[in-house]
């Protein structure tokens, strides 16, 4: 088992209680509508927002457990989110996106941008490494983000709405270059997602929320 | 504006008369001479050392506060609790409102003696370095104090703006930084500190302006010489503020005039430093 989650989650108001865990070679969709709470498990899970009670853990790990005052901070978790947003760094070069997480990790700078350089050339980005990201479409710039999370190696890889922020025909094409990067993924990935093509084109099983 | 106009109208009208005399050189000249009182033509007047003076010395000001600046905003804007984080922004405040002339008597009571210490062990280790070089081996009342003094009262301003600037930095991209395994510390370095750059400059500028028209502050701890000095540790110096508030008791007719011409270049310095503070900073508000 890489990551399982039995317990509460919450942000606000919002709150949501949940049961599932997710091995090693496993894409979970979790689906549903708006406001179901995707991202809060993504967020969660990641380490940015605490959880209300129950455990999250990994690897016999616990990352979180308020009963028993357990907390790992989101840079110790061996997880790499994509966000729904990207949030990529404006200021920073693509190959410097990518390679943050590993000089994050101690990663010497050259081993970095070379380890960096190769994933790029994987999600088919290779001559776009010096651009910043205001310079890129919708689908490269998911792509770099997904580049930025793969590239540190995680045991558990969380993909929040990754196709929602692109065009039709970028949609298609990461549909068939996502498939492809996550079957050769070693980790866990849990894949939050309102679009069932998603969910067909990506995951080997799916939890849906109401 | 129409008293800033009012200001300048004024000094400019008094100091014309320096301005016509001495030209150019009334701004790059070091010597200070008023001559025989009756006759203004064996006056040399030049404010060159003090204007040097009061550049090195805010530049020494700027040189040791913006780290502290930095570190302070960053202490207080990511990692205090709320209690605390209102504790220290009323003690910056506080700072801020001391007047200069408390920090002019503590700077001379208290850090004179300890920066003559340190200048000796400095000198000791680094006078090769032609700037921390004292062959005159008289240290004490130098640019290097009234820097040090300066740049502590000007840690305020620039932990002010700083803080208000990095407070508008994407919580979204720190939080995307940590989840991709950056520490605190490294989120902010990958984050905070380049989206805050432009005014952190902005905040350090009106720290400049500042350190440029201090007064008091600087009579009270730098030892008025009318030489360019540029051995920051020996005790002779001085800044066009200080010259003013110096001369200004004694001063004959025309030397009135050469300080409301001083007071001219000052007031115009340190508006062409405040005005493009503002620029920058009003500029940073917009980026965040």
């Amino acid at each position: 088992m890489s990551i399982s989650l039995q317990g509460t989650i919450g942000r606000g108001e919002f709150e949501r209680s949940l049961d599932f865990s997710v091995v090693d070679g496993e894409v979970l969709a979790i689906t549903g509508p708006n406001g179901s709470g995707k991202s809060t498990i993504i967020h969660t899970i990641a380490g940015l927002i605490p959880l209300r009670s129950g455990q999250l853990q990994s690897e016999n790990i616990i990352w979180d457990n308020p009963s028993v005052k357990t907390w790992i901070a989101p840079e110790h978790r061996t997880c790499a989110v994509v966000f729904q947003d990207l949030r990529l760094f404006p200021h920073m070069s693509v190959v410097a996106n990518v390679a943050y997480g590993l000089r994050a990790h101690g990663v010497h700078k050259d081993e970095a941008l070379s380890r960096s350089s190769a994933v790029l050339m994987q999600v088919g980005l290779s001559s776009f490494e010096k651009r910043r990201p205001e310079n890129l479409s919708g689908g490269e710039r998911q792509r770099v983000a997904l580049a930025r999370a793969l590239v540190v190696e995680p045991r558990v890889l969380l993909l929040d709405e990754p196709l929602s922020a692109v065009d039709v025909a970028s949609r298609a094409a990461l549909r068939e270059l996502l498939p492809e990067i996550l079957s050769s993924f070693a980790g866990a990935t849990i894949l939050v997602t309102h679009d069932l093509g998603d969910v067909e084109a990506v995951a080997t099983r799916s939890l849906g929320l109401i | 504006m129409v008293v800033l106009a009012a200001i300048g109208g004024f000094l400019l009208y008094r100091g014309f008369e320096i301005f016509k005399d001495f030209g150019f050189s009334f701004i790059t000249g070091s010597k200070w001479d008023i001559g025989n009182a009756e006759d203004t033509s064996t006056a040399i007047l030049g404010i060159g050392a003090m204007l040097f003076g009061s550049v090195i010395t805010a530049i020494i000001a700027v040189v040791i506060s913006v780290p502290f600046a930095v570190a302070t905003a960053l202490l207080i804007e990511f990692y205090v609790p709320k209690w605390f984080k209102t504790i220290l922004i009323s003690v910056l405040d506080l700072v801020a409102a001391l007047p200069s002339v408390v920090f002019g008597i503590w700077g001379y009571a208290v850090l004179l003696p300890l920066v003559e210490n340190w200048s000796k062990t400095i000198e000791h280790y680094l006078g090769w370095i032609p700037i921390f070089n004292v062959p005159s081996g008289i240290f004490g009342r130098s640019p290097f104090l009234a820097g040090l003094l300066l740049g502590l009262m000007i840690v305020p301003i620039i932990t002010s703006v700083a803080r208000e600037v990095y407070s508008q930095a994407p919580r979204d991209l720190i939080d995307a930084a940590s989840a991709l395994g950056g520490t605190r510390w490294g989120a902010l370095r990958a984050v905070v500190l380049p989206f805050g750059r432009s005014g952190l400059v902005g905040g350090t500028m009106l720290g400049l302006g500042r350190a440029l028209g201090e007064t008091v502050a600087v009579y009270l701890t730098l030892n008025l010489v009318f030489q360019v000095n540029f051995k920051i540790l020996a005790s002779a110096g001085g800044n066009v503020a200080s010259l003013i508030a110096t001369k200004f008791g004694e001063a004959t007719e025309y030397e009135l005039k050469a300080l409301m011409a001083a007071g001219l270049v000052l007031f115009l310095v340190t508006l062409l430093v405040n005005f493009g503070a503002t620029i920058i900073v009003n500029k940073s508000r917009k980026i965040v």
